[in-house]
C-alpha cells in the first residue's frame, strides 16, 4: 500500500514515564532546580514535625500543674523543636530557594558544582534523620537546642541520644558548608556577561553574604560538637568541670556560631523581600548601594555580638559593655534596610497580592522583633529578662515574623515560576491572616508572661503565679496558627493540580528568572543573556528607557 | 518562550533605541579556585576554634605532665622541616607539570607524598612516646585533651592530603594528568600549602608559646 493510504492510528502522546524512572531521576539529580525543591520539601516536612512538637509543648503549658507531658518528655520536645526548626527547616528552606533561584537570576545554567550540590542535600537530610534516630535510644536528647555543658556530659546525659544529636548536626553542617562553597563559587564566577557584582539581583547578594557567614560560623559549631563527643567517649575534659574544663567555653563556642546562625537565617529573607517589594510597589528599590553595604556590615558585625546571649553568666563589665555596643551597632545597618524598604513603597502603586501581604507581615513583625532585640541588648534589661518568655517572644518574632513570613512571601512569589501555576490568592489570604493573628496572640502574649517572670524551659507552673490565663492565650494562638499551615499545604497541592497557568512573567518583574518559561527547562536559558543593568527584564521590555542609562 | 521573541514595538520613526556601553570582561579566579578558597576559610574557622581552645586551657592544669615536661623539640623540628620541604616539592611538581615534564612531575609529587608520610610517621612516633613514657592521653589532663584534639585534627588533614595525592599519583601514572588539565593539581597544592600553614601556627602555639 502507498504510504498515503496506510491507516493512521490515533495521535499518541509520549507516555508518562513510570514512577520508578521519576523517582530515580529525582534521587540522582544534580540539577539545581530539583535539588532546590528537594531541600524545600525536606524543610516543609521538618516544619510540620517541629510544629507538632511545639503544639505538644503548648498543650502541656495550657494549665498549671498539668501532667499531659512529663518533665523529661517536655525537655525532649523543646530540644527537638528548636534543633529541628533551626537546622532542618530554616537552613534547608533558604539553601533550597537559593539553589533554585541563584543560577536563574545570574543567567547561568546550573551551580558551579552540581554534584557537590546533590551531596550537600543528601548529607543535610542524613543529618536530620540521624538526630531523629535518637528517639530509638529511648528518648530524644533533653539538653535544649543549645545544649549547654555540662548537661551534655556523660554524667548527666546518659543515653546515646546526645551522641545522635551531635553527630547529626556535624553531618548536616558538612552539607551546609558544601552549599555555601557552591554559592560563593557560582556567584563570583558564573554571572552572565555584563552582570558586575554591583548589578546582581539583591537576593543573589544576600546569598553571597549568607554563604560567607556560613563558612565562618558553622565550623566552630562542628569543633564544639566534636569536643562534646570527645568528652563523652574518650574521656576528654573540654567541658568537664570537675577536671578543670569550662562550661563557659561551650557557651562561647556555641554562640560564636549561634549568633551568625540567626543572621544566616534572616539575610536570604532580606534578599527575597527586597526582590518582592519593588515589584509590588511598581518602584525600583530605593538605595541599592546602601542596602548592599548594609548587608555586608550586618554580616561583619554579626560575628562580634555573640556574648549578648551570655550577659547573665558573669562576664566582666568590660566584656558586657563591648557586646552591648556591638549589638546596638548592628541595629544601624538593619535600620537602613528598613527605611529603604519603606522608601521603596512610599509613592509606589502597591498591589496587595499574597507575596506583598506576607512582606507586610514580615516588615511589621520583624520590626517588633528587632526592637525587642535592642531592648535585650541593654544588658541590665537582659539581666531581668534572660531565659524568660520575653526572650522566646523576641526570637520567635524575628524567626517566624522575619524568616517564616519572608519565606512564605518568597514561595508565593516564585511558586508560579517553579511550577507554572499560580497559587490560590483566597487560600493564601486565609493562611496569612490565620498565621498573623495566631502568631501575634502566641508570641505577643509571651512578652507579657516573660516580664511577669515566667522562665523558659519549665514544664509546668503553679496556679498562684498568675500566668495561667497568659499561657492559655498563648496556646490558643498556636491552635489558630496550626490550620494556616494545613491551608498552605492544601494550597500547594490544589494549585499544582488546578492552579491558573502562570506564564513566564505573571508579576511583570525585572530579574532574569522571569525571562524563562515556567517551569524553566533543564538548561535554564537557550542563550545566555547579556546584562547591562540591575533590571535586565526592564531593559528588554523598555528598550527606549533602559535602566543602564541612569547608572 | 523567552522575552526576546515577544513582539515589542520598534523604535519611533527617525530614532533608534539607546545603545548600551561595551561590557568590560571580568578577571577572576576559576570556580574551583573560589571553591577551594571558601573551603579553606571554613578550615581556618575550624582550626581557629581549636587553637583558641588550646590557648584558653594553657597553664590551667593542676595534674599531669605539662607541655614543658612532655614535649620535646627535636623530633618535631624534623617533622616540621619535612612538612615545609613538602610545600617546596609540591610547588616544584606543579612547575614541572606546567612545562609538560611528566616524569619530573611524578618525581616531585612522589617526594611531596613521602615527606607528608614522614611527617605522619614522626607524629606517630612522638605520640607513642607521649603516651607510654609521659602517660599523656586525651583524658589525662587539659593539656592532653587540647593537644591531641588540635594536633590530631591537623594530622587527619595531612592524612587526607596524602590520600588525595596518592589518587593523583595513580592518575598520573596512567597518564591522565597533563599540563592541560593541571587545574585539579593546583587545587590540591593549595590545600597542601594550607595544611602546611596551619602547622606553622599550631607548632608555634603548642611547641613554642605554650611551653
Amino acid at each position: 500500500m502507498a504510504i498515503a493510504e496506510a491507516p493512521r492510528g490515533p495521535i499518541t502522546r509520549p507516555e508518562a514515564p513510570p514512577w520508578t524512572a521519576v523517582l530515580h531521576d529525582w534521587v540522582t539529580t544534580v540539577d539545581h532546580k530539583k535539588i532546590g525543591i528537594l531541600y524545600v520539601l525536606m524543610a516543609v516536612v521538618f516544619l510540620v514535625v517541629g510544629g507538632v512538637e511545639a503544639l505538644l509543648l503548648r498543650w502541656q503549658l495550657v494549665r498549671p500543674r498539668y501532667d499531659f507531658l512529663g518533665p523529661d518528655t517536655f525537655n525532649q520536645m523543646f530540644t527537638m523543636h528548636g534543633t529541628t526548626m533551626v537546622f532542618f527547616m530554616g537552613i534547608p528552606i533558604l539553601v533550597g530557594m537559593g539553589n533554585y533561584l541563584v543560577p536563574l537570576m545570574i543567567g547561568a545554567r546550573d551551580m558551579a558544582f552540581p554534584r557537590l550540590n546533590a551531596l550537600g542535600f543528601w548529607v543535610t537530610l542524613l543529618g536530620g534523620l540521624l538526630v531523629y534516630f535518637s528517639f530509638a535510644t529511648g528518648g530524644a536528647p533533653a539538653i535544649g537546642w543549645f545544649a549547654y555543658a555540662p548537661l551534655t556530659e556523660r554524667t548527666f546525659a546518659r543515653s546515646a541520644a546526645t551522641d545522635f544529636w551531635a553527630l547529626g548536626l556535624m553531618v548536616s553542617g558538612v552539607g551546609t558548608i558544601a552549599a555555601a562553597v557552591n554559592f560563593i563559587a557560582t556567584i563570583l564566577t558564573m554571572r552572565a556577561p555584563g552582570m558586575a557584582l554591583r548589578k546582581v539581583p539583591f537576593f543573589v547578594w544576600t546569598m553571597l553574604w549568607t554563604s560567607v557567614l556560613i563558612v565562618f560560623a558553622i565550623p566552630p559549631l562542628t569543633a564544639g560538637l566534636a569536643m562534646v563527643l570527645l568528652d563523652r567517649h574518650l574521656g576528654a575534659h573540654f567541658f568537664d568541670v570537675q577536671n578543670g574544663g569550662s562550661a563557659l567555653l561551650w557557651q562561647h563556642i556555641f554562640w560564636f556560631f549561634g549568633h551568625p546562625e540567626v543572621y544566616i537565617l534572616i539575610l536570604p529573607v532580606f534578599g527575597m523581600v527586597t526582590e518582592i517589594i519593588p515589584v509590588f510597589a511598581r518602584k525600583v528599590l530605593f538605595g541599592y548601594e546602601f542596602m548592599a553595604a548594609a548587608t555586608a556590615a550586618i554580616a561583619f558585625i554579626s560575628l562580634g555580638v555573640w556574648a549578648h546571649h551570655m550577659f547573665t553568666v558573669g562576664m566582666s563589665r568590660t566584656a558586657d559593655l563591648f557586646f552591648i555596643v556591638s549589638t546596638f551597632m548592628i541595629s544601624i545597618p538593619t535600620g537602613i534596610k528598613f527605611f529603604n524598604w519603606l522608601a521603596t513603597m512610599y509613592g509606589g502603586r502597591i498591589s496587595f497580592a499574597s507575596p506583598m501581604l506576607f512582606c507586610i507581615g514580615f516588615l511589621s513583625m520583624f520590626l517588633i522583633g528587632g526592637l525587642t532585640g535592642i531592648m535585650l541588648g541593654a544588658a541590665p534589661f537582659d539581666f531581668q529578662l534572660q531565659d524568660t518568655y520575653f526572650l522566646i517572644g523576641h526570637f520567635h518574632f524575628v524567626l517566624i515574623g522575619g524568616t517564616l513570613f519572608g519565606v512564605f512571601a518568597g514561595i508565593h512569589y516564585w511558586f508560579p515560576k517553579m511550577t507554572g501555576r499560580m497559587l490560590s490568592e483566597r487560600l493564601a489570604r486565609w493562611q496569612f491572616w490565620l498565621l498573623y493573628v495566631g502568631f501575634l496572640l502566641t508570641f505577643g502574649t509571651m512578652h507579657i508572661s516573660g516580664v511577669l517572670g515566667m522562665p523558659r524551659r519549665i514544664y509546668t507552673y503553679d496556679a498562684d503565679r498568675g500566668w495561667a490565663l497568659l499561657n492559655q492565650l498563648t496556646t490558643l494562638g498556636a491552635i489558630i496558627q496550626a490550620p494556616s499551615f494545613v491551608l498552605f499545604v492544601c494550597n500547594v497541592f490544589a494549585s499544582l493540580r488546578n492552579g491558573r497557568p502562570a506564564g513566564a512573567d505573571p508579576w511583570d518583574a525585572w530579574t532574569l528568572e522571569w525571562s524563562t518559561p515556567s517551569p524553566p527547562p533543564a538548561y535554564n536559558f537557550a542563550v545566555i543573556p547579556t546584562v547591562h543593568s540591575r533590571r535586565p527584564l526592564w531593559d528588554l521590555k523598555h528598550p527606549d528607557d533602559p535602566d543602564w542609562q541612569y547608572d | 518562550m523567552s522575552v526576546a521573541t515577544t513582539t515589542m514595538a520598534g523604535p519611533p520613526a527617525g530614532q533608534s533605541f539607546p545603545v548600551p556601553p561595551a561590557i568590560r570582561p571580568e578577571h577572576t579566579l576559576s570556580p574551583g579556585q573560589w571553591g577551594m578558597l571558601s573551603f579553606l576559610v571554613s578550615e581556618v574557622a575550624l582550626f581557629g576554634t581549636l587553637i583558641v581552645t588550646y590557648l584558653f586551657y594553657v597553664g590551667k592544669d593542676v595534674v599531669g605532665p605539662t607541655p614543658a615536661e612532655a614535649l620535646s623539640l627535636g623530633l618535631v623540628v624534623c617533622t616540621t622541616a619535612c612538612l615545609l620541604a613538602s610545600s617546596a616539592t609540591v610547588h616544584v611538581a606543579e612547575r614541572r607539570l606546567e612545562r609538560g615534564n611528566q616524569v619530573g612531575f611524578l618525581r616531585w609529587w612522589l617526594a611531596t607524598l613521602v615527606l607528608g608520610a614522614a611527617f605522619l610517621g614522626g607524629t606517630a612516633f612522638e605520640w607513642h612516646d607521649l603516651i607510654y613514657r609521659h602517660q599523656l592521653t586525651i583524658s589525662r589532663n587539659l593539656f592532653g585533651t587540647t593537644y591531641y584534639t588540635l594536633v590530631g585534627l591537623h594530622a587527619l588533614h595531612v592524612t587526607a592530603g596524602v590520600s588525595i595525592m596518592l589518587i593523583v599519583l595513580g592518575l598520573a601514572l596512567c597518564r591522565r594528568v597533563t599540563s592541560a588539565n593541571r587545574a585539579g593539581v593546583g587545587l590540591v597544592s593549595w590545600y597542601w600549602h594550607f595544611v602546611d600553614g596551619v602547622w606553622v601556627v599550631v607548632f608555634t602555639v603548642v611547641y613554642l608559646v605554650g611551653r
